[in-house]
């Protein structure tokens, strides 16, 4: 029943959304190039059905592999300032700072350092943009375990490795899910600010940017949902491997 | 294993200047002895755990188990504290055998897990072998902190405030399990303790410290029968005692203000 549920409540919220959405423009009687509808969205994605094929996997790849690296880059930056002060104390402003830039005043730089690697350029701005809440979040858990946790194995002998992987780590992995969840949308932006800024003709941002020239919004909303629709659907994956490694923090 | 504790003063750096919390301690606690500490909030009794279990070196003087100076964490030790500290993505069993896992490299699962399931019927906790810790009551979270700190058959048990969190029934309750586990297990223990009551239960010699920087104000023995009942508690022998003890709590209060 539970399991059912999980499905039919969000399935119905997301009925009722589109529903007010159509009412909304019907209501108005707002034109097409004013907001589309969703049954405007269908036919646009039915004429382009294969472009949509081919650049959603674009998109999709890239963002996925350049989550997996900013888990990576993350994970290693958060242990060592976590277990440092001297690292996290040194660090942080550089890495503050580096959250503070706008990414969009980054891509023409990471376009031009590597010129033509469009895969490699998407992917290294979405490990600039999805990186920073991961390691924050691994540093913090890391830095404020309280002292008997380390106490009841360091008075064995353990060594800091043992204290880290047998302790430190699992208790920190609730929050690190946490903070994966909000870089997996972040990693969407990532992707689509290089796409639509740097116009090299891949992916769905390039296919948002074709719509925008040639004036189709419906084609503009269509690639929108399709963002919504992969964003949700990489979400639901970090929720089922959270339930899997981090399941006990989750109350029932 | 004997305990000795030889002019140990120490003290901690903190934004203010140094704080002395010990000062010229010297104990000795005999072999298999049940030693309780009691003394002000904040007189240090916490700094003796660590002291003893290695975790920190005394600024002055010298800590001996059995005639060997104390330098580095010993493995023969075993701890519990106030919050059981249980981890929580373990079940029970997993958590208990915890220290295993870093002093017996070499036990097999099997080996360890009948270890731990020994104690657990000890405290009678042998059904909740497969629970989480977040399934558990308070009481029943501190049985399987004493587990976990017992299941490496340490020589020497230090337990710090263990059931200061729990209702006075649980507290009773798991004085007598504490009671079985020295008998099945004969350890030489340490707790550090706010309840007289519990350190008169327990302990067949109780030291109260004066207020920080704390040295040893008073020592006594508390054998007034081979097997104690709850019932006792209430005898005027024991009475009598606990006037005592709170009388020197009280002189030892003095000295800190």
């Amino acid at each position: 029943m539970i399991r059912i549920n999980n499905f039919i409540i969000p399935l119905f919220s997301l009925i009722i959304f589109c529903l007010l959405w159509e009412l909304l423009v019907w209501y108005n009687n707002w034109p097409n190039y004013k907001m589309a509808s969703p049954s405007d969205l269908w036919p646009a994605f039915w004429k382009f059905k294969h472009l949509f094929l081919i650049y959603g996997w674009e998109t999709f790849w890239r963002t996925v592999v350049g989550l997996i690296l900013s888990v990576l880059v993350g994970l290693s930056l958060g242990i060592l300032m976590g277990f440092s002060k001297t690292i996290r104390i040194g660090l942080y402003p550089i890495l503050v700072g580096f959250n503070a830039i706008p990414k969009a005043t980054v891509v023409p730089v990471i376009a031009l350092i590597f010129v033509g690697m469009h895969n490699m350029n998407t992917i290294i701005i979405v490990i600039l943009i999805s990186f920073f809440p991961i390691c924050v979040s691994i540093s913090i858990g890391l830095s404020t375990l309280e002292r008997e946790y380390e106490d009841i194995l360091f008075s064995l002998g353990a060594n800091k490795f043992e204290i880290f992987y047998k302790i430190a780590l699992p208790k920190t992995l609730p929050e690190f899910f946490g903070a994966l969840k909000v870089s997996t949308t972040l990693a969407f932006i990532g992707t689509n600010l290089m796409e639509i800024i740097e116009p090299h003709g891949k992916g769905l941002g390039h296919l948002f940017d074709s719509g925008k020239i040639s004036a189709d919004y419906p084609l503009m909303f269509a690639v929108l949902i399709t963002l919504a629709v992969m964003g949700i659907f990489l979400y639901y994956i970090v929720v089922y491997l959270e339930n899997i490694f981090a399941g006990w923090a989750i109350r029932k | 294993m004997h305990i000795n504790i030889e002019k140990v003063s120490h003290q901690y750096e903190t934004k203010q200047g140094m704080l002395p919390v010990l000062k010229d301690l010297s104990l000795s606690i005999k072999r298999k002895g049940f030693t309780a500490i009691v003394g002000p909030s904040g007189c240090g009794k916490s700094t003796i755990t660590r002291l003893v279990s290695g975790l920190i070196k005394p600024t002055q003087g010298s800590i001996f188990i059995s005639n060997k100076k104390i330098t580095s964490p010993l493995s023969t030790v075993g701890m519990a504290f106030q919050n059981p500290v249980l981890l929580e993505w373990r079940n029970v069993i997993k958590n208990i055998i915890l220290p295993l896992e870093i002093v017996s490299k070499n036990m097999t699962y099997n080996q360890k897990r009948s270890n731990a399931l020994d104690l657990l019927k000890l405290v009678g906790l042998e059904e909740f072998e497969n629970n989480l810790p977040s399934e558990l009551s308070g009481g029943m979270k501190q049985r399987v902190s004493l587990c976990r700190s017992l299941v490496h058959s340490p020589e020497v048990l230090i337990l710090d405030e263990p059931f200061a969190a729990l209702d006075a029934f649980t507290k009773e309750d798991l004085w007598d399990v504490m009671h079985k586990l020295k008998k099945e297990r004969d350890f030489t223990c340490i707790l550090i303790t706010h309840d007289l009551r519990e350190a008169v239960y327990l302990a067949d010699q109780v030291i109260v410290l004066s207020g920080r920087p704390a040295s040893l104000q008073y020592d006594v023995k508390t054998n007034f029968n081979e097997e104690k009942k709850l019932s006792d508690l209430y005898s005027s022998e024991v009475s009598q005692l606990l006037a005592i003890l709170r009388n020197q709590i009280e002189i030892a209060q003095n000295k800190n203000d």
